[in-house]
């Protein structure tokens, strides 16, 4: 809109009344626009506000306000929190979900790197067939298929072990991300390839010289969703983790709802702060990529 | 890229082909077969026809009940949600200083969304003695039973899923950011009001998105587990016990495999009409500018 006013009022006629009552409708409608913007900001950050700092009150204090801020700061839920009702500290638990995010994260980056350069630069037999059968399985619930997965992993003998979440990722287990990558890829001119096809090199030296490096954008935000979305995982090793000990830092979580008396509140909602501070960490390093990645390719979440 | 073989691109593509048998297609067509077995991992399945589908259909009242309350959960949630993010992102959508900052705030719930970690604050800020119970006590109001009361219980779980409202928010701005301006200052020039051109102009341009996000939420509501599991617990009186609970209980506490098979394709069923339903409607109200390839 303002494009249009613009050169009309940098004219030397007076504004006419159409444009007054333009200006001043527009001024009236970013008051509020921001009015709005920021109490439904608020409402959305306060019961994030909320967790942090109810995590540094006393029991005692939690229930007697609203407020966010805490009165007489306290480090004591993070101490009870920590030492859990089990054997094992939440450094175990963090150590336990470190196992699982960083192979998967890795897995997932190199088999979806190789499969969506199979897809965007190459033509081969059954091509078009098995695309189809990918974006056909990002409408797929997994709910389906999950009790053949875990008959299937019982087999092989590995419940109660990482295996079953980590190995379906290094198979490109993840089509979502396939996806994101041939797309990226489309979008990305030949020719550097090309060249370096001419100069002698092969599709392998090509994609890991040429293609990886343009990818990684493409490949950061993969990272960087994968990394979270294992962090948060709850059913995958609810139906797999059996012995605490193995426990990642979600699981981990339930058993302390489970444990701790009623009005033990603190201790409990510090642990919930520090199994969200990964996340949020990884979000605010990379939110550029974050959104970017959700626009173009169009996230769950 | 002449001298190579047809084949090399095979190559790439062969772990998710290895994959895709091995974790997709074996366990599709196994859990359909189960589904007509009884199956509890003691002894080999015994094939029984359409027992467990029948059973489910006349006999189970949890199902019956898990079934209404899905059914109930996703068509409250996955319109709100929408017409939510949608209206923000109407909102936003225009010069504004700090969009950045708004589209952050926005956000962050949703990137915290399915974990554990957010249901677990959602137990305390309903709880009886919670935040949103303090907030209303402290506004002179009586506090509310959220996890007692059956008609409230399954509210907490669509209130966070709502909260959760900005990826979809995010995919509508995107959209709209990248509409085409002088639509709007010509309609703008001729006197039309907000509303109209919203309702006119913007609407049809972005129902490409409007139908993806709707399709994509929509899958996503039937599949909710953590917010039940871990909120309410299924309860009061099996009140927001969705049908995932169901599935996960049937398979992994009682490890009746063929039963929970059924569950699993009757949900499947569900979402597989809806997404039909779906795109053989888009043709009559999804707008495609131009002509689209690909």
């Amino acid at each position: 809109m303002s494009d249009l006013i613009q050169p009309l009022s940098e004219s030397t006629e007076p504004p006419t009344a159409l444009q007054i009552k333009l200006q001043r409708r527009s001024r009236w409608n970013a008051v509020l626009r921001y009015t709005l913007l920021t109490v439904v900001g608020f409402v959305m950050i306060y019961p994030l506000l909320w967790l942090v700092g109810a995590s540094f009150k006393s029991n005692a204090e939690m229930f007697s306000s609203a407020w966010f801020w805490p009165k007489d700061a306290t480090v004591q839920g993070y101490i009870d929190g920590w030492k859990t009702s089990t054997p094992y500290t939440f450094a175990t638990f963090f150590f336990n979900s470190m196992q699982i995010v960083i192979p998967k994260v890795i897995g997932t980056a190199i088999s979806c790197t190789l499969v969506a350069y199979g897809f965007a630069r190459f033509e081969f037999p059954g091509k078009k067939i098995l695309f189809a059968i990918l974006i056909a399985t990002l409408l797929l619930p997994d709910v389906v298929t999950r009790i053949p997965q875990y008959l299937l992993f019982r087999e092989l003998g590995w419940l109660d072990t990482y295996l079953p979440l980590i190995a379906p990722a290094w198979l490109a287990g993840d089509a979502f991300f396939v996806f994101m990558m041939i797309q990226f890829l489309r979008a990305i001119p030949r020719e550097m390839e090309e060249a370096a096809r001419v100069d002698g090199a092969n599709t392998a030296q090509t994609l890991i010289f040429i293609v990886v490096p343009i990818l990684m954008p493409a490949l950061v935000s993969v990272c960087l969703f994968q990394f979270m979305w294992t962090m948060n995982d709850f059913l995958g090793p609810l139906i797999y983790i059996s012995t605490v000990e193995k426990y990642p830092v979600s699981l981990a979580l339930k058993l302390s709802i489970d444990a701790t008396e009623a009005f033990n509140w603190n201790s409990i909602l510090a642990m919930t702060v520090l199994a969200l501070t990964p996340s949020l960490v990884v979000f605010f390093i990379a939110q550029k990529s974050f959104i970017e990645g959700i626009s173009t390719g169009g996230v769950k979440g | 890229m002449g001298g190579d073989s047809k084949f090399l691109g095979l190559w790439y593509v062969a772990p998710y082909a290895v994959g895709l048998l091995l974790f997709t297609a074996f366990p599709f067509v196994a859990s359909f077969y189960l589904s007509f077995t009884d199956y509890n991992l003691l002894s080999s399945p015994e094939w029984v026809g359409t027992d467990n589908y029948e059973k489910l259909f006349t006999r189970d009242r949890t199902f019956n009940k898990s079934l209404s309350v899905t059914l109930t959960y996703v068509f409250m949630t996955v319109p709100i949600k929408l017409t939510f993010a949608l209206f923000i992102a109407v909102v936003l959508n225009d010069k504004l200083r700090g969009i950045n900052l708004f589209r952050t705030a926005y956000y962050v719930p949703s990137i915290l969304g399915g974990s554990i970690a957010i249901a677990v604050l959602w137990r305390y800020i309903f709880a009886q003695a919670g935040l949103i119970n303090m907030i209303i006590t402290a506004f002179g109001g009586e506090p509310v039973n959220w996890f007692g009361d059956p008609d409230n219980a399954l509210v907490t779980i669509t209130i966070l899923r709502c909260w959760q409202f900005g990826s979809a928010m995010v995919i509508f701005l995107a959209a709209l950011q990248s509409m085409d301006k002088s639509l709007y200052e010509a309609a703008s020039i001729d006197g039309a009001r907000n509303w109209h051109i919203f309702r006119y102009i913007t609407l049809p341009l972005i129902t490409p998105v409007i139908f993806f996000n709707l399709i994509m939420q929509t899958v996503q509501a039937f599949q909710e587990f953590n917010g039940p599991y871990i909120i309410t617990e299924g309860g009061p009186l099996k009140n927001t016990y969705l049908l995932p609970l169901y599935i996960y209980d049937e398979a992994f506490k009682n490890f009746d495999m063929g039963y929970a098979s059924a569950i699993a394709w009757v949900l499947f069923t569900i979402i597989m009409v809806l997404t039909l339903i779906a795109f053989w409607s888009s043709k009559k109200w999804v707008y495609y500018a131009g002509d689209k390839r690909d």
